[in-house]
């Protein structure tokens, strides 16, 4: 803790040349406010051309900010951009453009509704101020800039039946095609796959061999420490460092960016052991998931690892009646229910955290207030006339922003001016007001920063010590592997796994994890596993005779 | 019903310390003068309509002085108000729920043509006036709320749009009526009925006040019920209403019925005033009431905009017109003026907005202040 305080106040700006990389894009003394609120203060950053450098820091810490300011969204207050040796003191969109600078955003902004090759050639074919669409010359932009990452994709296809891992491709392709010297990519892996993961961040490594600067902003900090060179630290509109990333890891990394220590709990179940109150009992929906059998005890925080597509969503979907499985039964206390729509899942005591925050968690047009008590406005209302309780509403959203320890002016505030981490914890508040008994919780952490995730296995593992049962779906083996006390490997619509507290207490059952949800064969994962338990032993073996 | 407290049992000490820790960040910012505040100044759309209301009753005061505001005029604008005000109120419901509805006025024409068999006796004969005049007024609200239901129906359960749908049942209502008619007029009702249409109480005439109580219950129900909530949420975002566990599908029932309803009364009030009943009375409130909808800031897109908004333009808009019947212009110039209030009221509330913001904030800034420290929690 004292070792990294101290680098801290020291951090050197990452100076010092040692493969001549060209310098870029530099950014001097750049300040920006929005209102009283200081988003950049005083930056000082370079950006070199065949290097990845990752911009690295919480929700709101500036990142996003610094990006609008260099690709002209934003002017800054103070300070000057240089971008190829011209100093700019506030930059256009155009200008930057021009200077080969490209952003590619989280939603992508891609016309939906037309093709791949249409997509990467209309910026290109925009410049050319053509009057006629030349159908030749877009294949040729788009097969061009598809060969040079080294990508193969259908043309063709129109972009909404692609996958996002497409859309993602057909972005980078854009912005090449654009002569791209400088490419911004915010939160590009959030909606990928880990193999989509690999095949993106591959392409990105053979950008950077091209020549380009590559800025990587990223929550996902094992792929922060795969992919970039060096990693720069945003807190609270200041710059901390610049680190290589090699003299980084990962707690240092996320000491950096909070200002305090995080590391996740381990969760241990303390309640008592009961038999379950919900169980699965060969669950089956044609086409999603087969032969789902599950028991779910209080106090169990189950989680649900494996590939899109798995099965688990849609699973977690029956479970609160919007997919209706085709056979199969739950049971709850024993007795079989029929979970017909969310309004009997609530009923039941079964809450669900969907995965897209934005659309199916939020009314960002709505207060806090109106969001916390969504699933509650009939516990809300008078019994005669159905008047509504506007005082009990204020009081129980006042309690929950208490509770939630979510960070707002009021409860008055909208719903969509909120941090991720802090609209997160608003879906969480709308569903403990009906008290469930199971909370489904469907990827709760995505695109969410560090703080406010610890914050949410908090209240996760808090939950499950007072008896609730928890049935969390994730990417992140971290995350499962630090909150779950049983964990449920999904392969292909079947569960094919589930290990149970004993199994998880192996260190090596992460590597179990991996092999299983990619290629489905359990022997396998556990040879590899087990290769990997031996591995460990030579080496501390090894170590041993060393001394 | 479920205590709503959020008491953890066993909690923590350490959230428990937290929590009071950063008590002063959730404190309400301010919870007086909230009603007033909450009805117009946080409301940009309500503001710049409240302001193009008073500068457009000034104007009227200077140009046309007392033949605007005479006490004939003001009557006789508050008998014109309630036929097309209802079909606003209707429309409105359909823009609440993301949706539209065409066939008010067909629903309107088709109740009011049954409501006329009924009153000239062409339908159920041999009975007395009374009941007659009874009987007509339940079967056509109850016949208007089913052809609501029905439109409710089609876009709830068989996922039809609502503009596709009630384009269809557009044409299907009034096909019956002209079926039944064979496109002529249905004439002769009781004078008792009527003498309703022109009836006044203390000269404000009856079915103004009929209206203005349509209005207060629409109002009640949508702010100050559970329903109206759900009915909101579910307009703004569908599909996080049905995550929240809120039916969908009962949502847009209730409003298409609910619109039903109030194209009965607006029919009831039309062949009131007419004295007879035809298919295509008040064929141009359709697209009127979208004018209204929208210029009273019922969003389109569902989820926003209260009922005083609609009285608020239904009232603007009948100044405008008998403002032109003073001058003695053309009818069709009303049209002209409906489409300028558009554009003003639309650019104004832009305007508004910006406008709004810096006065927000600025009397938002000392109770938005914090104790410093609550935020680095």
């Amino acid at each position: 803790m004292e070792e990294y305080a101290a680098t801290q106040l020291r951090a050197e700006p990452h100076k010092g040349d040692p493969q001549g990389l060209p310098l870029m894009v530099e950014a001097i003394d750049i300040t920006k406010t929005f209102g009283d609120f200081k988003a950049l203060d005083n930056i000082n950053l370079m950006f070199k051309g065949g290097e990845i450098h990752c911009l690295a820091g919480e929700n709101g810490s500036g990142k996003s900010t610094l990006v609008k300011v260099i690709s002209g969204i934003y002017t800054p207050d103070k300070g000057t951009i240089v971008v190829n040796g011209r100093n700019y003191s506030s930059i256009t969109p155009v200008q930057s453009m021009h200077e080969g600078i490209q952003v590619i955003y989280q939603d992508l902004s891609l016309f939906e509704h037309m093709s791949v090759a249409e997509n990467i050639a209309i910026g290109k074919l925009r410049e050319t101020n053509q009057r006629l669409v030349n159908w030749p010359q877009i294949y040729e932009i788009a097969a061009e800039q598809l060969s040079r990452i080294g990508v193969n994709l259908d043309l063709r296809q129109e972009l909404r039946e692609a996958s996002i891992s497409t859309k993602q491709l057909t972005a980078i392709c854009r912005a090449l095609a654009m002569d791209a010297k400088v490419l911004f990519m915010d939160e590009p892996t959030t909606a990928l796959t880990s193999r989509e993961v690999d095949r993106l961040l591959a392409v990105m490594s053979e950008l950077k061999k091209s020549g380009l600067a590559i800025i990587f902003i990223s929550h996902k900090l094992d792929e922060v420490f795969r992919i970039s060179d060096v990693v720069t630290v945003f807190r609270d509109g200041r710059k901390i460092g610049d680190f290589p990333s090699r003299d980084l890891n990962q707690r240092r990394l996320s000491y950096y960016m909070t200002g305090r220590e995080i590391s996740y709990p381990k969760y241990q179940r303390t309640s008592p052991d009961e038999p379950s109150f919900i169980e699965l009992k060969d669950l089956c929906k044609k086409g999603m998931y087969e032969n789902i059998s599950l028991k779910l005890r209080k106090g169990d925080i189950t989680g649900c690892i494996g590939l899109l597509g798995s099965g688990r969503t849609e699973l977690a979907l029956s479970l609160f009646g919007l997919n209706r499985p085709d056979s199969g039964q739950i049971l709850i206390d024993g007795k079989e229910v029929s979970i017909s729509s969310p309004t009997t899942a609530m009923d039941h005591g079964i809450a669900l955290l969907p995965e897209d925050r934005a659309v199916q968690g939020l009314f960002l047009e709505r207060s806090i207030a109106v969001n916390t008590t969504a699933a509650v406005i009939k516990q809300l209302c008078s019994s005669i006339l159905g008047f509504f309780d506007f005082k009990k509403e204020r009081s129980a959203a006042v309690d929950s922003i208490k509770r939630l320890k979510i960070k707002t002016t009021s409860e008055d505030k909208l719903s969509g001016e909120l941090s991720g981490g802090n609209q997160q914890k608003v879906v969480l508040a709308k569903w403990l007001l009906t008290k469930p008994r199971l909370f489904i919780m469907d990827n709760p952490t995505v695109g969410i920063d560090i703080g406010s995730k610890s914050e949410i296995y908090e209240i996760a593992q808090q939950l499950a010590h007072q008896g609730m049962a928890i049935l969390l779906l994730s990417d992140e083996l971290e995350e499962l592997t630090s909150n779950c006390n049983r964990i449920a490997v999904f392969y292909h619509g079947r569960i094919i796994k589930l290990l149970e507290e004993d199994e998880l207490k192996d260190p090596h059952t992460a590597v179990f994890i991996n092999a299983a949800i990619a290629s489905g064969d359990i022997a396998k994962a556990q040879a590899a596993a087990k290769a990997a338990r031996a591995g460990a032993a030579v080496q501390t073996s090894a170590a041993k005779e060393g001394k | 019903m479920k205590s709503l407290h959020l008491h953890v049992k066993g909690q923590s000490a350490k959230l428990m310390a937290e929590s009071q820790e950063s008590a002063g960040a959730g404190a309400p910012a301010s919870t007086q003068n909230s009603w007033f505040k909450r009805y117009f100044i946080a409301d940009a759309n309500l503001n710049a309509l409240c302001f193009v209301f008073i500068l457009m009753a000034a104007v009227c005061a200077l140009a046309f002085g007392s033949s605007m505001y005479s006490g004939a005029n003001l009557q006789s604008m508050a008998f014109q108000i309630p036929e097309f005000g209802l079909i606003a109120l209707g429309m409105m419901l359909a823009f609440l729920v993301g949706g539209i509805d065409l066939s008010i006025v067909a629903n309107a024409c088709l109740s009011g043509i049954i409501a006329g068999f009924i009153l000239t006796g062409q339908w159920l004969p041999g009975l007395e006036e009374g009941s007659r005049i009874a009987l007509a007024v339940v079967i056509a609200l109850t016949l208007s709320t089913l052809m609501g239901l029905f439109n409710g129906i089609l876009i709830a359960t068989c996922a039809v749009s609502s503009l596709i749908a009630t384009l269809g049942t557009m044409t299907f209502y009034s096909g019956i009526g002209m079926a039944l008619t064979g496109g002529r007029s249905v004439v002769g009702f009781p004078d008792s009925f009527t003498s309703m249409g022109i009836a006044e109480v203390g000269g404000v005439p009856l079915i103004f006040i009929m209206f203005i109580a349509v209005m207060i219950i629409m109002a009640v129900m949508l702010e100050k019920t559970g329903n109206g909530r759900k009915l909101y949420l579910f307009g703004g975002n569908p599909v996080a209403s049905l995550f929240s566990g809120i039916n969908n599908k009962r949502m847009n029932l209730a409003a298409f019925t609910a619109i039903g309803f109030l194209a009965g009364l607006a029919g009831l009030t039309i062949i009131m005033r007419v004295n007879s009943a035809k298919v295509g009375y008040g064929d141009a409130y359709v697209f009127q009431s979208l004018i209204v909808c929208v210029i009273a800031g019922i969003h389109p897109a569902g989820g926003r905009g209260k009922v005083i908004g609609i009285g608020i333009t239904t009232v603007l808009m009948q100044m405008a017109a008998s403002s032109f019947t003073i001058l003695q212009l053309s009818p069709y110039t009303t049209k002209l003026i409906w489409g300028l209030m558009l554009i003003l009221v639309l650019g104004l509330t832009k305007d508004g907005r910006k406008l709004l913001n810096m006065l927000s904030q600025s009397l938002k800034k000392p109770a938005a202040r914090r104790p410093a420290g609550s935020e680095d929690a």
